[in-house]
């Protein structure tokens, strides 16, 4: 028989009974919550009389709507200022441990839940958003749930589930100087398609991902969503402990190392089996944009935009040229010559200390460029944000001519008031470049945070590596 | 949750792949903490040619004459169409939400992403995974006939129309017997209270860090 894989590991240890067909009740050690996805959950909870099974397993906190600027007159938005405030409430009358607007440890659901220790490796980590794929880096099986099953996790501690099959996707070699995490996950889904990773839990491993900092996996874990896979993994090694170790919420003492002990076997077994694996090269890849409406049109900096014939099948050239005509560039145009009016820097992808370093590094005393109308920098979360400004980033940021504003989710999104106008195109640290995402009409390129901040100066696309 | 046996209704056919969950209900609307009235925005981007945000009156803005589900012969439609990995991107239940709202009961595609296909279910909307050359057959024929129509039998799992077309389509047993149904998902897992403590008490043991 052969030897498990990481994820048929952790799918194990949680499974509380099985239906014949094999659905199984799969237990959940860590709810995280945020104001868009659970307030009709809280109230499906409360008109059916019952209770939250394990409120200890909650971490609640504010991110989507809230303002990053200055935020003592509060959200000016009604509609947004009311779900944040059905949040407050929710947290108050349920007990829940919770993070609001005015707490220095607010910020990205994504990126406070490892930076507190309320992820751990080997948990069942879900949130009522993809991007909870993001906390896979710690060896946790972690993955986004619609508000119905944010519901049946608050009342039963458990989730109906198939299990997902099993693909490796190894990154081998070194990375070039210059190419980072974002980069690499971009050149996955390129290569594996937008719907790549359907049906499958995706395991990220081989030399280039190990190299990678926690910072670094997340961002690859991050995306697995927009390959198609609803949780991303990485195996738990040494920079998995020392990221952990001495977090708020991490065990400590004994208990911290009868933990240790535990993770330290999560790992695939060399003899698993994978259904699918997919190997990419470090060396061959290079700064990656994406020129279209679906992360899955990505390329390399340095090459042209694609042309509709360059597809294959109908679908794939229809697809191109809608995106052509909503991205407003023609086939055949460099990368490089494509001239950008905004740049976000932030997001559950890359809003964590290391791509605030990665950004902050590239500007050299130069001054962002005057086509360039906001240069917004938001970290991902108030910890963060302190961090950063005592190693200085935030006045080369300020100085160069960047916005530093206040954590959350902002213009990833555009719930709150920082978004794209009809038309502007930005060059963007996020994770999708779907029509409208940053805003109605607006146009987005996802790039790494070192080759946004040289868009950001350069006032288009350029090579990081040169620049 | 909606029951589900049998559907029958006119096709709308959206011919795209990759349709996301921005596109189905863009980000304004999820400030909303009700579970209702996203029907009236489904698609709103593609739908209207004016920037639309929540609680302003939706029927004076201005509607795009080419967008599928304003045609007339879709007004009502009940069962839609579309390409490859739909539903892909966020985990927003609303965009189920929305295509419920609308009326929608059962989506027709070749691939759904996985989040949106487990949301449905919750909503009693159906997803329908067919090859992606059936998917094509049926494009061709909603062109041929604006108010080409199929029949969707849960019980028998078969989707057919009125010219002797039948297809049959796979679901989980599980799943199928819920929507069958109309069960309560948290109603079924809280029959099983006793094997989830049962659970806990045997996890506390081997890794209590996790119950600190």
């Amino acid at each position: 028989m052969s030897g498990k894989t990481l994820y048929d590991k952790i799918w194990e240890q949680h499974v509380v009974r099985s239906e014949e067909d094999g659905t199984a009740l799969l237990y959940i050690d860590r709810h995280l919550v945020h104001e868009v996805t659970s307030p009709q959950a809280f109230e499906g909870l409360t008109l059916a009389n019952r209770q939250p099974w394990r409120t200890s397993s909650m971490v609640a906190v504010v991110d989507h709507n809230v303002p990053t600027t200055d935020r003592s007159a509060g959200i000016a938005d009604p509609v947004s200022r009311l779900q944040v405030e059905t949040l407050d409430k929710n947290a108050d009358s349920f007990k829940l441990q919770y993070f609001n607007i005015n707490d220095v440890r607010q910020g990205i659901v994504h990126v406070i839940g490892p930076e507190q220790g309320a992820t751990l490796p080997g948990m069942t980590v879900v949130c009522g958003d993809s991007h909870t794929a993001t906390h896979g880096a710690f060896g946790a099986l972690a993955f986004g749930i619609g508000t119905s099953e944010v519901e049946h996790v608050m009342a039963t501690q458990c989730l109906l589930q198939k299990k997902m099959k099993n693909m490796l996707v190894r990154v081998d070699g070194e990375l070039g100087v210059g190419v980072t995490a974002k980069d690499v996950v971009l050149a996955i889904i390129g290569k594996i398609g937008t719907a790549g990773g359907t049906g499958y839990t995706i395991e990220f491993g081989g030399s280039a991902i190990q190299s990678l900092s926690m910072e670094g996996r997340m961002t690859v874990c991050n995306m697995a969503i927009e390959g198609g896979a609803r949780a991303g993994l990485v195996a738990v090694d040494q920079t998995t402990i020392d990221y952990v170790k001495d977090r708020p919420m991490a065990p400590k003492g004994e208990q911290w190392d009868a933990a240790v002990a535990a993770w330290r076997e999560l790992t695939s077994d060399d003899d698993a089996v994978f259904d699918k694996v997919v190997v990419l090269d470090a060396a061959e890849i290079e700064p990656q944009v994406t020129w279209g409406t679906s992360p899955e049109m990505v390329t390399g900096v340095n090459s042209a935009v694609p042309a509709p014939a360059d597809f294959d099948d109908a679908v794939k050239q229809n697809a191109c040229s809608n995106a052509l005509k909503y991205m407003g560039i023609e086939a055949k145009a460099p990368m490089t010559s494509i001239q950008i009016d905004k740049v976000f820097i932030g997001s559950c992808t890359n809003s964590r200390i290391e791509d605030l370093r990665e950004a902050a590094s590239v500007i050299k005393g130069r001054r962002v460029a005057n086509n360039v109308k906001l240069a917004l920098v938001v970290p991902g979360s108030g910890l963060v944000k302190k961090q950063a400004e005592q190693e200085g980033l935030d006045k080369l940021f300020i100085d160069a001519g960047f916005e530093w504003r206040e954590p959350g989710c902002s213009m990833c999104l555009a719930m709150n008031a920082d978004r794209l106008e009809p038309g502007e195109r930005c060059a963007s640290t996020s994770n999708r470049n779907f029509e409208g995402r940053q805003g109605a009409g607006g146009r987005t390129h996802l790039v790494s945070p070192a080759m946004a901040s040289a868009a950001a100066l350069a006032g288009h696309f350029v090579d990081v590596r040169s620049f | 949750m909606k029951a589900f046996t049998q559907v029958s209704g006119i096709v709308a056919p959206l011919d795209r792949s990759n349709v996301d969950t921005d596109a189905i209900i863009p980000k304004q609307y999820l400030k909303s903490i009700k579970r209702s009235g996203f029907g009236v925005t489904l698609f709103d981007d593609w739908r209207y040619l004016d920037p639309g945000e929540p609680g302003q009156d939706h029927a004076k803005r201005r509607v795009n004459p080419e967008f599928v589900l304003n045609q007339p012969n879709y007004q009502s439609a009940n069962i839609l169409l579309a390409r490859e990995n739909f539903g892909c991107g966020s985990s927003r239940e609303h965009a189920v939400w929305a295509l419920d709202d609308f009326g929608f009961r059962a989506v027709i595609a070749p691939s759904f992403a996985d989040i949106f296909f487990n949301n449905s279910f919750k909503s009693g909307l159906l997803p329908i995974a067919l090859s992606a050359e059936v998917v094509d057959t049926l494009f061709k024929r909603c062109a041929e006939d604006a108010q080409y129509s199929l029949t969707i039998d849960l019980a028998a799992q078969t989707v057919s129309d009125t010219q002797g077309w039948t297809q049959q389509f796979d679901i989980d047993p599980f799943r199928k017997h819920c929507l069958l149904n109309g069960l309560d998902d948290i109603g079924l897992t809280l029959q099983h209270s006793d094997a989830i403590k049962a659970y806990e008490a045997q996890r506390a043991k081997t890794a209590p860090w996790l119950f600190a």
